[in-house]
């Protein structure tokens, strides 16, 4: 499902003193089936982008249009005189924030910690059941959402889900969204706190998803690495602003600006741009260990056969 | 500085008499020294940095900090003084609306005269390349500046240790370097006795022994060179290297003469270029 997000600003506390421009006239096309990064330094308003995404927060003005439906009308409160009038107004927003939610889920960073449910299976079910759907349909959605993160339903769904491990928790949390069947998933550092297994485990899980069920993704991450591995395309953001927009390969070229801004690239980027220093003739591009493994490969051995240097 | 010995932990709701979260684990860390210790989630890497502050008392076995024996409880006030601790949400650990004031908090609890405290404040700051916001409310300060706030005020009370659980987790890569720079200067200029817990590989590789925890026991141990060069094994206990030296170890793999233990982007490329 494409998003569409138009001239989108977000001012905090607005004509006080402490007024800050949060967004700052974003403009953004995310078209359906995208696995895309986002990456800025703490408070470069990544996090404030994506809570706009599924209706937590209200832009200040621009709209956003998912799918043909815009998620940002019709959220405003009206001061109607007739308490009747007001009353059906409320409803009608509330109708309205569902619809946005069923599409568009958004797993918050340390999902574990807003597990409450007694068992695995009441958690997972608790937002389809919020959805309206029946009990049995609602068991239905639980086992599809558990088998995504790689849980079986049978072993796991009258456990406590507070006596899990920590990437386990996390799964269980990143389920009870996917129950939902959202056609675009959201994630705030799914990774952070994990060890590198777990953090594996996950964004395996995550590009599964995006490739079987065909879902839209956006990740956001402080990892370089993790991004360079995984996303197709790779948005950065600073002071509200998106300052570059790529595939990992183009946005990891600008390593001197990524690092002004706060930011870094895969220490093998680094490493592609040392050895071009030094004179090696391989591709600057190069993001990850099997690239760089391939392409040192070929250029070493290639100059031990002829002999020549490089 | 800190010793542990045939330590066993269980804790207190595990109803299974032999499921300890820690077990047989004998430490000797030494004044000044940088000890990072790594470990899956669950491996028991914090269960042992809470043993090591007090947190938790040990179920057989001691710990000795600085010579003193954690489970003796008259002791833990002093034992604290000396083994600081920071963790990982920088959040949940600053108390007070003013920087100053939450880097205070530690000596003001100390009962230290108000002129020692304003000096320890100030020096502690300082440290920390943080005198400047002394007056800001924490909550304006980016994630790797509350993360030095919050070691400041560790600081303040002069400790000869300091734990640092996963302080980095929650960081953006400035965040990451700024902390690590502290964390590095106190080691290499106070001569403070560091010990690491973290999930970045690539922070491991400045220190001076690393520890490796599987299962509440420690499996590997010794330098980053010799540590990493286990890629394998680390592979095999749900850990990783830094990319650099998997580089190294894939390249040395498929007949390349590297030593396949390098360490950081410098060393790869000098080894590189020998090769050219």
């Amino acid at each position: 499902m494409s998003i569409k997000i138009t001239d989108l600003s977000h001012i905090y506390d607005r004509n006080t003193p402490n007024e800050t421009v949060a967004i700052d006239q974003i403009n953004l096309t995310i078209e359906s089936g995208q696995f895309v990064g986002l990456i800025g330094h703490t408070g470069s308003g990544k996090s404030t982008l994506i809570q706009h995404l599924n209706g937590l927060l209200k832009p200040s003005e621009g709209e956003i249009v998912v799918s043909g439906y815009n998620i940002t009308e019709g959220l405003d409160q009206t001061h109607s005189k007739k308490r009747s009038q007001r009353k059906k107004e409320a409803r009608a927003r509330k109708k309205k924030l569902i619809e946005v939610r069923r599409r568009v889920g958004l797993v918050f960073q340390y999902p574990e910690y807003q597990l409450f449910e007694e068992t695995v299976e009441k958690d997972v079910a608790f937002g389809p059941l919020n959805l309206g759907l029946s009990d049995a349909d609602a068991i239905e959605r639980v086992k599809e959402a558990l088998s995504l993160v790689g849980m079986d339903y049978n072993d796991y769904k009258d456990r406590s889900p507070f006596d899990l491990s920590g990437g386990q928790k996390r799964r269980v949390a990143i389920a009870g969204v996917l129950a939902m069947k959202p056609e675009v998933l959201i994630l705030d550092e799914p990774t952070a706190g994990l060890d590198p297994k777990g953090r594996d485990e996950i964004l395996g899980q995550i590009k599964h998803l995006h490739e079987k069920e065909g879902m839209t993704v956006i990740i956001v991450s402080h990892s370089m690495e993790d991004m360079a591995k995984i996303s197709e395309r790779l948005i950065v953001m600073n002071r509200g602003r998106i300052v570059l927009d790529g595939h990992p390969k183009e946005v990891f070229k600008h390593i001197d600006r990524l690092e002004e801004i706060g930011l870094a690239v895969p220490q093998i980027s680094y490493l592609a741009r040392a050895l071009v220093e030094k004179g090696f003739d391989i591709d600057p591009t190069i993001l990850t260990v099997e690239e760089a493994t391939q392409c040192l490969a070929q250029k070493l051995n290639r100059k031990t056969k002829s002999g020549e240097l490089c | 500085m800190i010793v542990t010995e045939n330590l066993y932990f269980r804790y207190a709701d595990e109803k299974d008499e032999n499921c300890f979260a820690l077990k047989n684990v004998n430490i000797k860390i030494k004044d000044g020294e940088f000890v990072v210790i790594i470990g899956h989630n669950g491996s028991g890497k914090s269960t042992l940095s809470k043993l090591l502050n007090g947190i938790y008392y040990p179920t057989q076995g001691k710990i000795f900090i600085d010579q003193l024996d954690t489970s003796d409880e008259s002791l833990i006030w002093e034992i604290r003084k000396r083994a600081g601790m920071v963790f990982q949400n920088p959040d949940n650990q600053l108390v007070a609306t003013i920087v100053e004031e939450d880097v205070a908090f530690g000596p003001e609890n100390m009962g230290l005269s108000s002129a020692e405290i304003r000096l320890r404040v100030d020096e502690a700051l300082d440290s920390v390349s943080m005198g400047d916001f002394k007056r800001k409310p924490p909550h304006h300060l980016s994630g790797g500046q509350k993360q030095r706030v919050a070691i400041a005020g560790i600081l303040a009370m002069k400790p000869k240790c300091i734990i640092f659980d996963e302080p980095t987790a929650m960081l953006d890569p400035s965040g990451r370097k700024e902390v690590m720079e502290t964390i590095r200067y106190l080691n290499a200029h106070d001569r403070m006795t560091v010990v690491h817990i973290t999930h970045f590989m690539d922070e491991a590789v400045h220190a001076d022994r690393i520890l490796v925890m599987d299962e509440g026991e420690i499996v590997l141990e010794g330098t980053p060179k010799e540590v990493f060069s286990q890629v394998d094994t680390l592979k095999s206990i749900g850990l990783d290297v830094p990319q650099v030296t998997l580089l190294s170890y894939e390249l040395k793999k498929i007949g390349f003469d590297l030593s396949g233990e390098n360490l950081t982007v410098e060393e790869l490329v000098e080894e590189l270029c020998q090769l050219k």
